[in-house]
């Protein structure tokens, strides 16, 4: 491609997708209907665990307006939802039923589902359902004994495992070893849009449609047909608005497959729309895990190696998702720094609590926390600055790329670039790191409790291996890409226009994006662990790339002139340098290339082109985030007052859509650092069921972000040299914020559990004081 | 249930439904009026994703039945363009990047731009106080700030 000093791609320009959003014709899941629809609301357990003695539907049945209601035995085709990444033997006993049999195991687990005219009748029905459960011991905390899941069936569904080299061996003999015991609590996406999922039977057509699907709708694609035994064509999901995605929507629930087998069996269309008290009970949570992790290192404190046992908190079934959250966990806690041996033990427990699985930088968030919590532990057992333990473990730019036998997601891990020091610096200079540090002893004279605290990350992006995309320019020189992407409010269809549009010599702004059909691209990859930039956009590129070369060498013809002299601007394809003299327009020649057009002359009709993209390795953009609170004595209430994110993302399509990744990643993880958290009592009785208790921060809780958006590191991987930009913001905030705490507290190791909530530090505050 | 029959004046139309006591103003505006633009994040009265203008004044449809607002002037989002142009609103929204998935958007605008009319000289804590009462989960709200702040500046011009 020739290079253009200012192209569209690097620019903070316009989305192309705001439009509709901000005059409220969005169309969203609840935004969708069909006519004669029907409304399915669910019946959910109120026990945590039991044994289902009898469900007594007569009387919801005989509600005028109500149509059906289904309980498992209604059902018996729809086996238990499957793994997104097919089968996993050992995990398959412990499948999640569409609705309950014989056992439920969670407050919130659909036993029993009513179609109704409308959404008020199915809800006054669920209501007259009696389910009669003869309760069962329940089982908390991941950390306690472990139970049955079934007869016979240990609640240690698996035991995970991954190292290298022999720590035993070189803690024997270290100078010294450090350990910690941390938490990092339940919390979850809890997207602004509550899940939603339309099915709709076309008999006309023999296709059954799945409306409201997100995030990958390929892949959940291929399960669902496979469910319901229908070829490819006859099944298409669609994707439309989304209002936030985050790891939790898009994945195929009970609720997906109920309409869909609602919508086949009474031949029409039905609606499902969560209410935000089932969305805090029912929706995928995440994150919970408890680690005991140590570490050997020399008097320098150089890492010699670290081993790390934690219980991941399932919750009651494995879910889509199966052990991909505890397997990262595994793969990456190592992070950013050389480690000499490490062995990783995982327990993957079932619980009695809701179903976990992925949220926003899953595996990291928490082995950010667990990480940094360690290496601050050993800044302080050494007494060397946290600055100096983190600056000499940091793998330098001259070991890139930088392997390791660990793996995720089934990748093997190998660092691709990146000058992880280099970095740090820049944030420690915009923080005023020195100069901070009097600063902040000045105040603590004067009795605040004020600290800073800093954690560096690696993250992982774009696994593979393979998406395509598919670009076509109409005879009016207007563009489709089609993709098999998905956008769950990222700006996905900006960010692949403006790929396109320099790619191809024309205005962004003519370019409609495609995304989240499976009836308009066979493949897809959809938008999970920030692989819509990479992959995606890669492959937009080769197509619009060979969408460019069609035009130019149809264009040399006619105007009679090498191809390689002519260049695209605005869509007029001319000879270079030459604004004045012949052209033809990218539409002229799709124009000519028509089937029946005379001048076709044997090329293939159509300007457009299918491209692909395949990659072997994620790549892995990487960052740091330093934190500096205060801290209220009285209430325990943390200020963040301060706060640097400096994230290398290789190459930035769109800066100001980075920036606003990173900012809302940040609001995100701060919620997790400080107020999320998804409490049970300890009969396994949700508490964190409505916005008053599930605490999510609002404009006055989040500060003012300096964001340094870095692009020294472009990835070798893939010719545009972009790695992810999704979950940066969100992934060391926890880390950042402990670390600040600890500093604040002037006690370090104080915080071991997150959500830092104002009563735990209080707490803190109390024994401090006392000691 | 007993059906009600009334009218309601959204955005300078006058529309006759026929709905239920219970119904809220949130399910009637979205169900019997085809005006989707306003949101359910919550039904409690927490996020405001629903927001809307009723008499002037920013209220959760979610928390208002239907029937409360019989004979009521209400203002939704699509009713803030005017004539094809864009609300200031609207427009600083979409030029500070404060959309992202526009699940929120239509709940701020309304909440803003109420807040305005009513206040037009606001400084920034009072519009960081306005904007904490509606909820995102996308953005991290700072540009969200700067799109009401420029707003707010261009809304006092035009008056
Ligand atoms: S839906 Fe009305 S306040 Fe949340
Ligand atoms: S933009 Fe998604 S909730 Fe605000």
């Amino acid at each position: 491609m020739n290079a253009k000093p200012k192209g569209v791609i690097g620019q903070s320009v316009q989305r192309i997708e705001d439009r509709p959003l901000i005059i409220g014709k969005g169309m969203f899941a609840g935004d969708i209907s069909f006519a004669h629809q029907l409304h399915m609301r669910i019946v959910r357990s109120s026990s945590a665990h039991g044994v289902i003695k009898r469900i007594d539907t007569q009387a919801a049945r005989a509600l005028p307006g109500v149509h059906a209601v289904w309980t498992a035995a209604d059902i018996p085709e729809m086996g238990p939802i499957d793994f997104r990444e097919g089968k996993i033997e050992k995990l398959e006993p412990y499948r999640q039923p569409v609705l309950a049999i014989d056992r439920v195991r969670y407050v919130g687990e659909p036993v029993a589902a009513i179609f109704a005219s409308d959404a008020y009748t199915a809800e006054d029905a669920a209501d007259l359902v009696e389910v009669e459960i003869e309760d069962l011991p329940v089982i908390m905390d991941a950390r306690a004994a472990t139970g049955e899941f079934a007869p016979g069936l240990s609640s240690e569904a698996a035991v995970i495992t991954q190292g290298f080299g022999d720590t035993a061996s070189v803690f024997a003999t270290a100078h010294a070893v450090v350990e910690i015991d941390v938490t990092v609590g339940r919390h979850s996406g809890v997207p602004l849009e509550t899940r939603g999922a339309i099915g709709r039977y076309d008999a006309a057509r023999d296709v059954l449609e799945l409306h409201g699907a997100a995030k990958v709708p390929h892949k959940n694609k291929e399960t669902l047909a496979r469910l319901f035994g229908r070829p490819a064509a006859a099944l298409h999901l669609f994707e439309t608005h989304v209002g936030g995605g985050f790891g939790v929507r898009g994945e195929i629930y009970p609720e997906d497959i109920l309409v869909l087998a609602a919508a086949l069996r009474f031949g029409g269309a039905v609606k499902w729309i969560e209410d935000r008290r089932e969305h805090l009970m029912a929706a995928n949570q995440s994150r919970e895990q408890h680690h005991k992790t140590r570490a050997a290192v020399d008097e320098k404190g150089t890492l010699l190696a670290i081993e790390n046992e934690f219980w991941h908190d399932q919750g009651a079934y494995p879910r889509t998702h199966a052990m991909r959250v505890a397997e990262t966990t595994c793969g990456i806690l190592p992070g950013p720094y050389r480690v000499g041996a490490y062995k990783a033990l995982g327990h993957y427990r079932l619980t009695n609590k809701t179903p976990a699985a992925t949220y926003r930088a899953p595996g990291r968030y928490e082995t950010n926390f667990v990480r940094e919590r360690l290496l601050d532990a050993i800044a302080a057992k050494l007494n060397i600055s946290r600055v100096d333990v983190r600056k000499q473990n940091l793998i330098r730019s001259d070991e890139m790329p930088y392997a390791r036998p660990l793996c995720v997601l089934e990748d093997d891990v190998s660092y691709d670039s990146g000058d992880y020091a280099g970095l740090l610096d820049k944030s420690l200079k915009a923080i005023r790191w020195d100069e901070l540090q009097s600063e902040l002893a000045e105040r603590r004279k004067r009795g605040e409790l004020v600290g800073v605290g800093l954690a560096t990350f690696v993250e992982k992006s774009g696994l593979g291996p393979t998406d395509g995309a598919h670009v076509c320019v109409d005879t009016t020189g207007a563009i489709e890409v089609i993709t098999g992407g998905a956008s769950v409010g990222q700006g996905f269809e900006t960010v692949m226009a403006q790929v396109c549009a320099e790619a191809l010599g024309v205005d962004y702004r003519n370019i409609r994006v495609v995304h989240g059909r499976t009836d308009r691209i066979d493949f897809g990859i959809g938008a999970h662990a920030s692989r819509a930039t990479v992959m995606t956009a890669n492959a937009v590129h080769a197509a619009a790339l060979i969408v460019r070369e069609k035009a130019l060498s149809f264009a040399a013809e006619l105007l009679q002139s090498e191809a390689a002299t002519l260049d695209i601007i605005d869509g007029r394809v001319i000879r270079r340098g030459e604004s004045e003299g012949p052209s033809i327009t990218l539409g002229e020649i799709a124009n000519h290339l028509r089937p029946a057009a005379k001048l076709r002359r044997g090329r293939e009709p159509g300007l457009s082109a299918d491209g692909w993209f395949d990659t072997d390795h994620q790549v892995y953009p990487y960052g740091n985030q330093i934190a500096v609170v205060s801290i209220d004595r009285e209430t325990g209430a943390v200020n963040v007052e301060q706060y640097v994110i400096a994230y290398d993302i290789g190459r930035a399509i769109n800066p100001v859509l980075v920036r606003g990744q990173i900012l809302g990643g940040f609001a995100q993880g701060l919620g997790g650092a400080l107020y999320e958290e998804f409490l049970y009592d300890e009969r396994g009785e949700p508490l964190s069921v409505t916005f008053a208790d599930y605490l999510m921060p609002t404009a006055n809780e989040v500060p003012k972000v300096d964001v340094i958006i870095s692009e020294d590191a472009p990835s070798p991987r893939n010719p545009l040299g972009i790695k992810g930009a999704g979950e940066s913001g969100i992934a060391a905030v926890g880390a950042a914020i402990a670390s600040a705490v600890d500093d604040a507290l002037g006690s370090p190791g104080a915080i071991t559990r997150l959500p830092i909530t104002p009563q735990r530090l209080k707490r803190i505050l109390n024994r401090l004081a006392s000691a | 249930m007993t059906r009600h029959t009334i009218q309601l004046k959204i955005n300078e139309q006058t529309r006759t439904i026929s709905v239920d006591a219970r119904k809220t103003l949130l399910d009637a505006l979205r169900e019997d009026c085809n005006l989707t633009g306003a949101h359910a994040g919550c039904e409690h009265g927490v996020c405001g994703a629903c927001t809307v203008i009723v008499e002037g004044e920013p209220v959760r449809s979610c928390l208002m039945f239907a029937v409360q607002a019989e004979g009521k002037t209400i203002r939704t989002v699509e009713g803030l363009a005017q004539g094809g142009a864009l609300h200031p609103m609207q427009k600083a929204f979409t030029e500070q990047h404060a959309v992202q998935c526009g699940y929120c958007t239509p709940g701020f605008l309304m909440l803003t731009v109420a807040a305005l009319e009513k206040t037009p000289d606001m400084d920034d804590d009072a519009l960081r106080e306005v904007v904490a009462s509606n909820l995102c989960r996308c953005t991290g709200y700072e540009n969200i700030l700067a799109a009401v702040r420029i707003a707010a500046d261009d809304m006092r011009r035009r008056t």
